[in-house]
């Protein structure tokens, strides 16, 4: 098992660096000056230069991204050229935001997944079946940005039920545990948990109603068992699949609320990602693209370390 | 007598013309309803597209200042029409052929490129291996629509640049398919035969591996294709793909936000399109998949 577990974490660490580099030169493959965000076309040169040195925009690209990486690991992710402020404090006010509403789409869209899909799996061909089947393909086929204006219109626009944009009443940066700012989360998260929803419901449904038909089942329903009692052993075969595909789902997620964030003006990552695209904000791009990754590689590794403790085969392996 | 003839008739292979492996897919294809359908469907989106010139009752561009956002059914306009007047029928149809376009064109680009590489990868093996997929991983380590979404920002909106996003976010997963086959199939025996009895590496790729990886990597492909129409649409809704006032049914959800209150089931038209569109797509690929009887 500790074996395992180092190997995995050995296994990570190349990605994370990988990943850092990928994060620092992607927004390099723009062609102009990063500069252009900031100094005015006839600025004189020698402003030019301050701002360049400032910026350390005037040193080899290799050594910019060593001294980028060393910073960062000291949690020091520079400054936004647009605003000035902290990359690594905008972007973890916006990453808690982005947080909340992925977890609560999670729950949802993993839960009403297991939940459906091993109904159709155990009455594979029944009329619960077809519904799952009809959610699985509707969730993988819709486009979710277009699912959220949709359920603006229904339910803020026709019904006026809840609100149809912001994380609060009068557009406050603070999240609070109340009425008005819950009902701001419910239209976004229901939108956003049709992403898992969809692939869910398909790999609970195949897993269980291919355990179902296996010898062991039979046997153990042979031998008197409760039906509670086989889908318990039912389910310990499905959890480690589950639980790997989840994994990847909810990591998708994060990527995936940058349209649904945009749609619902939700404060959280995909905004700030916007707003930095638009601005040419190099420092708070390279910021977000980085954080929103390693959260992606620890989720998966979270993952893989969780797996042997569902399924001792793997720790046998 | 006559019986042992035509048994005979029957075993012989020169008397019953050989059908093809596709012309087999084809058939399974047509006794599958929803397969059917779907393809039908798909078909009439993409000749409604295709012939958008010679069909669409108006102009795509045309304005009018006093016609804007009619309602669904309206005079001269079946469908009304946008927030800048113009015909939203001929623009759905004509916004058909860049949707679908960034939608094929990407998967077509991975499908050639990400084969190509993990054929190579997966062929060869060892260290070349190595390092082809361990750097794959790194991009395997983004979340689709963030690496797209971070690509196309980085480069700048357009059409061309988001073809180039979202074939790179496609390479490493085609990639993953076609190595894993070709290292499969790479330890056969027959390959090894193949091998003993003087065949190059170059014809072994073409007749026993390509022949192998192409059926999975195409069915993966063909599951892609929804993807990609959903974020290359996704990124034109960010104002990162296709720039106006070309008609794009992404671009086209985004310009008609705005009118979500004065008429909201037009400005949900272009998003339903798409939405019929990936699910006819999706559901013909899994009759495919079935057809060909692969398991990914």
């Amino acid at each position: 098992m500790l074996a395992y577990l180092f190997k995995r974490l050995l296994y990570t660490l190349p990605i994370a660096l990988g990943v850092t580099l990928v994060s620092f030169t992607l927004v390099y493959l723009a062609p102009g000056d990063p500069l252009n965000a900031i100094a005015p076309a006839d600025a004189p040169a020698d402003v030019i230069e301050t701002l360049k040195a400032t910026y350390g925009l005037d040193r080899p690209m290799p050594v910019r991204y060593a001294l980028w990486l060393t910073r960062a690991l000291h949690g020091d992710l520079g400054a936004s050229i647009a605003t000035g402020r902290s990359v690594a404090s905008e972007v973890l006010s916006a990453a808690g935001n982005t947080l909340l509403l992925a977890a609560v789409a999670a729950v949802a869209g993993v839960g009403i997944g297991c939940v459906l899909g091993a109904l159709a799996g155990y009455h594979a061909g029944g009329w619960v079946d077809r519904i799952a089947s009809a959610v699985s393909v509707v969730g993988v086929s819709v486009p979710h940005y277009w699912l959220g204006l949709v359920l603006t219109i229904v339910f803020s626009v026709k019904l006026g039920w809840l609100p149809a944009m912001g994380a609060g009443p009068g557009g406050s940066g603070e999240w609070l545990w109340d009425a008005d700012h819950l009902s701001c989360l419910i239209l976004p998260a229901a939108t956003l948990s049709v992403i898992p929803m969809g692939i869910i419901t398909r790999t609970v449904r195949a897993l269980v109603a291919d355990t179902v038909n296996q010898e062991f089942v039979v046997a153990l329903r042979a031998r008197g068992l409760s039906s509670a009692a086989v889908f318990r052993h039912v389910a310990k075969n499905a959890a480690p699949t589950v639980l790997a595909v989840a994994g990847l789902q909810v990591g998708y997620l994060m990527g995936g609320s940058i349209l649904v964030e945009t749609v619902f003006a939700w404060p959280g990552t995909g905004f700030l990602l916007n707003t930095a695209i638009f601005q040419r904000d190099i420092p708070l791009l390279q910021g977000i693209i980085l954080v929103l990754c390693l959260f992606f590689v620890a989720l998966n590794l979270l993952v893989d370390l969780a797996q042997p403790l569902l399924d001792p085969r793997i720790r046998r392996a | 007598m006559p019986t042992a003839v035509v048994a005979l008739v029957l075993a012989s292979p020169a008397a019953a013309p050989r059908r093809g492996y596709w012309h087999g897919v084809a058939r399974q294809l047509a006794r599958n309803p929803v397969a059917v359908v779907s393809a039908s469907l798909l078909l009439l989106i993409v000749l409604a597209a295709l012939f958008a010139p010679w069909l669409a009752p108006a102009d795509p561009y045309k304005a009018s200042m006093i016609r804007r956002l009619l309602p669904i059914g309206s005079v001269g306009h079946l469908l009304g029409s946008d927030e800048l007047g113009r015909d939203m029928l001929t623009r759905l149809m004509y916004g058909g052929r860049l949707s679908l376009l960034m939608g094929v064109l990407p998967v077509l680009f991975a499908f050639v490129i990400g084969t190509s590489i993990g054929v190579i990868a997966g062929y060869v093996g060892g260290w070349v291996n190595m390092a082809i997929m361990r750097t794959f991983d790194v991009f395997y380590a983004f979340p689709s629509v963030l690496l797209a979404v971070a690509i196309a920002g980085a480069l700048g909106p357009g059409m061309s640049n988001s073809l180039i996003a979202l074939t790179l976010v496609f390479v490493p997963q085609v990639v993953r398919v076609a190595e894993s086959v070709t290292t499969q199939v790479r330890q056969l025996d027959y390959v090894d035969a193949a091998r003993l009895s003087g065949a190059g590496p170059l014809s072994i790729i073409r007749v026993h591996v390509l022949g192998n990886v192409l059926g999975p990597v195409f069915v993966y492909a063909t599951g892609l294709v929804s993807v990609s129409l959903i974020l290359a649409s996704g990124l034109s809704f960010l104002g990162l793909g296709v720039k106006p006032p070309e008609a794009e049914w992404g671009l086209m959800l985004n310009t008609l936000r705005s009118a979500i209150y004065i008429n909201p089931t037009l400005a949900a038209l272009p998003g339903a399109m798409i939405f019929v569109t990936s699910m006819a797509f999706n559901l013909l690929a899994d009759g495919v998949r079935s057809a060909m009887d692969i398991r990914l």
